[in-house]
């Protein structure tokens, strides 16, 4: 099954991810699907990653993280955190298809970056729900 | 699950090497890698254990060009063959829009060719897939080594075991040395392009 988004939602999500994550810091955002897939990436242009890789790894990551949380008798766990010396990356479920990955750095605090990331996840929502049927929730 | 983004024309196309381990589906991205270096910027990502083995998956994106006026981006995984990681396959199998199931031509593999094979169409269902919906071809690999004496299966044999039913386009082949390696991609590309132009039209 394949789907698709046009200009206006791609814009949408774009608007989204500027004003509340990059706009406040974050170095580095990508929304991807959980086959690997990137939907949109944005920066604040200070560095440039091998996103496709990123990407790859970061689905295979999660659906690694979330198989683990079945076995131990959770139904998943929804965000990830990694943290590094300068660079840290935050992963955020937001439905059963698609994912949202933050890099920052260690000037923006965890609790502000998670604040930020759910209020753009409920936006994200609306615009992709309606794309992949029963990828809701 | 190909996601196609109006906005900047691209088309992202998933493609797994599946097959029993030791099979030669990281040979086939490595060889791929060597041969296309003009046009694949990045570099193949691989988890591996410390024995070599490829534990989670191999990843090689490249762009093949314009198709009907969309840019083509490719990205190829393997998974890890040996029986125990079910659970990593699995994942990688997930949105997957074309298959490359890479059987091993030895006479001594034969049992774990079919048995991976059957892998293959259970781990599918849990997508609710099937060998019928999803695009894919066979790469019998190996071949090469019938000239140093090591028993191989014939075609007709491996047809037998592995495509009987099915009828979907078949490869003998050598990752090692490149043979056919490129005619494999480039069918399971096509196959896997018109399958997702089929379903949007």
């Amino acid at each position: 099954m394949s789907y698709t988004l046009d200009q206006r939602q791609l814009d949408r999500i774009e608007d989204i991810l500027k004003a509340d994550l990059v706009d406040n810091g974050v170095r580095c955002v990508f929304l991807i699907d959980m086959a690997g897939n990137i939907i949109t990436n944005l920066d604040n242009g200070e560095k440039q990653h091998d996103i496709y890789s990123l990407a790859a790894l970061a689905a295979g990551n999660f659906g690694a993280v979330s198989a683990m949380a079945k076995i131990i008798g959770e139904n998943e766990f929804s965000l990830l955190f990694h943290k590094g010396k300068k660079e840290n990356i935050h992963f955020n479920k937001i439905s059963s298809e698609f994912l949202l990955i933050t890099i920052f750095g260690n000037e923006i605090s965890l609790g502000f970056l998670r604040m930020k990331v759910a209020e753009s996840v409920e936006q994200l929502k609306e615009v992709l729900e309606p794309l992949v049927p029963g990828a809701g929730g | 699950m190909a996601f196609i983004n109006l906005k900047n024309k691209v088309i992202q196309v998933k493609i797994v090497y599946y097959g029993p381990g030791r099979g030669g589906k990281t040979t086939n991205l490595e060889y791929i890698h060597r041969r296309f270096q003009d046009r694949i910027h990045a570099e193949m990502v691989t988890v591996k254990t410390h024995g070599d083995r490829t534990l989670f998956f191999d990843f090689l994106p490249f762009d093949i060009g314009l198709i009907h006026g969309y840019q083509i981006k490719v990205q190829l995984y393997t998974v890890p063959g040996q029986p125990k990681y079910n659970a990593t396959r699995k994942l990688v199998l997930r949105g997957v829009d074309g298959i490359v199931f890479v059987a091993d031509s030895m006479a001594v593999c034969r049992e774990s060719n079919v048995q991976s094979l059957k892998n293959l169409q259970e781990n599918l269902a849990a997508y609710r897939k099937s060998l019928v919906s999803v695009p894919w071809v066979l790469q019998y690999n190996k071949i090469d080594l019938a000239e140093q004496g090591i028993p191989v299966l014939s075609v007709e044999q491996l047809e037998r075991d592995l495509n009987r039913g099915f009828g979907r386009p078949a490869f003998p082949a050598s990752a090692l040395k490149g043979v056919n390696v490129a005619a494999t991609l480039k069918k399971i590309i096509s196959l896997a392009v018109t399958s997702i132009r089929d379903e949007l039209m």
